[in-house]
């Protein structure tokens, strides 16, 4: 049933791959975001409650979502490079978490900026800011883990397990807001999925904001297979393929001078 | 074959009496968790109600510090004697070796903790009725800090300066105890039910104590090699 798993643990096998999956998640994901971003800006019609600064929303919402599904997919990779001793995954694990931290940060600093206005706070200890903050945490655990160790295996090893270790806190955030009834607001979109409810959110808004929430996936997804691709090439530049595409990138690069 | 409780049994004597040899690495934790709730006092003034609102926070806060304090001894020791290689040798599943690994920092560690509880109540001025509660949240949850910290210093031992790191790693995982374990003690102060909170605490207690060991079995294989 893995089977296809298996040709993935070689390095150029996933190179080839993530070569070409790229175009399909950067070029959607620049075109979506521009789409998405003056939509949601311009063209949207203002919140009659919050006016105009419920727009960080277009922001906000799809960075919040993919940090946690970022995790999510990190814990996944994690799983396999334990479970199947891939290395690639290792490597894909480690080219997540930076991305995902970035995300969640993003998430946490527009959460701050719209809670200016709107609650008159910057920060509250309410349920799903907090464990968002421990997402923050438990990323840069992932990251600071990995960096201590001086074997780049055992650290990757050791950043698997931690990740998947983490995997529980993903729930209690998703839920926070349910379970704890405090100052965030209850999920307007995910809720469909987990909940089975109606969006909670006017259809003039919600198709900017699931623009922007697909355009979010394709750029953060494109940033981790860059960064994948560049940590490939980055281990493996003495062998016989990373020096054959190096190579041939120098070529072009003359031929372009 | 070797009978599993046998060699748990004999692992957690072995254990218990190396520490007791070092007597004043088994007092250390429990002297810095008094001075640390008597930091408080002098901190934030010497107010009854203000000690007795913060009371359950700050008691489990100097409980999680002075659990992270003593888990540094869970592996380092046997990992720098190669005890932890023989132990891993042994045979039955490692499982059960973690378990008692586990065991023993809860007994050294946590155990001194619920018998100073009371003390620690009447010195930050909690209500006599909620004393029970929070007796209860040290009783369900320090096994969850035994656990999960377990979990932490099997991915550390081998790393030279470990400390710092084993926090980052650890606290965030414990948030949400705390969190719930002051939630309860809140209630109790309050004359509500605690019975939610506690509950969940236990589940805490039980999902940590079955399912840590694999966890730090994985880790000290990554650690040991």
């Amino acid at each position: 049933m893995w089977r296809w798993l298996h040709p993935y643990a070689k390095s150029e096998a996933t190179f080839a791959l993530n070569q070409k999956l790229l175009p399909w998640f950067l070029i959607p994901g620049l075109v979506l975001t521009i789409v998405g971003v003056i939509w949601g800006l311009a063209y949207a019609p203002p919140d009659y409650q919050q006016g105009e600064s419920y727009r960080i929303i277009f922001v906000h919402v799809p960075s919040a979502i993919w940090s946690m599904g970022f995790y999510v997919s990190m814990a996944i990779a994690g799983l396999i490079a334990l479970v199947w001793q891939i290395r690639t995954a290792e490597l894909a694990l480690l080219a997540i978490a930076p991305v995902g931290a970035v995300l969640t940060f993003i998430s946490l600093f527009t959460g701050a900026v719209w809670g200016q206005p709107m609650w008159g706070t910057w920060w509250v200890w309410d349920a799903r800011l907090t464990s968002q903050l421990i997402l923050l945490f438990l990323y840069l655990g992932v990251m600071a883990l990995y960096v201590a160790f001086e074997d780049e295996r055992a650290g990757g090893k050791a950043a698997s397990i931690l990740a998947l270790v983490g995997v529980i806190n993903i729930p209690i955030i998703h839920y926070s807001v349910y379970w704890w009834n405090t100052l965030h607001q209850q999920s307007t979109i995910t809720k469909v999925i987990t909940r089975f409810e109606s969006p909670s959110i006017a259809p003039e808004m919600l198709w900017p904001l699931l623009v922007n929430i697909f355009a979010m996936m394709a750029l953060a997804g494109a940033l981790v297979i860059m960064r994948l691709n560049n940590e490939l090439l980055r281990r493996e530049v003495h062998r016989p393929w990373a020096q054959a595409i190096l190579n041939q990138e120098k070529k072009e690069n003359q031929n372009a001078v | 074959m070797v009978a599993t409780r046998t060699v748990f049994l004999q692992l957690v004597k072995r254990d218990v009496r190396v520490a007791l040899r070092q007597r004043s690495e088994l007092l250390n934790p429990l002297i810095f968790l008094l001075i640390v709730v008597s930091l408080f006092p002098l901190g934030v003034g010497p107010g009854p109600d203000i000690l007795a609102r913060i009371a359950p926070g700050v008691i489990w806060v100097s409980a999680l510090l002075s659990a992270m304090l003593g888990l540094d001894r869970l592996f380092r020791d046997d990992f720098r004697d190669g005890a932890l290689e023989q132990m891993m040798l042994l045979p039955v599943s490692m499982e059960i070796s973690v378990l008692a690994k586990i065991a023993v920092h809860w007994l050294l560690t946590a155990l001194p903790v619920l018998l100073i509880a009371p003390l620690l109540a009447l010195l930050l001025n909690l209500p006599t009725h909620a004393w029970g509660v929070l007796w209860l949240t040290l009783l369900f949850g320090t096994p969850v800090l035994s656990a999960a910290g377990a979990i932490g210093v099997a991915l550390t031992v081998s790393l030279n300066k470990g400390g710092a790191l084993l926090s980052l790693l650890l606290l965030p995982l414990l948030i949400p105890l705390l969190i719930f374990a002051t939630a309860a003690v809140e209630a109790a102060v309050s004359g509500l039910s605690a019975a939610g909170p506690l509950a969940l605490i236990g589940a805490f207690m039980v999902l940590s104590l079955t399912l840590a060991p694999f966890a730090v079995k994985a880790g000290l294989r990554v650690s040991v090699n």
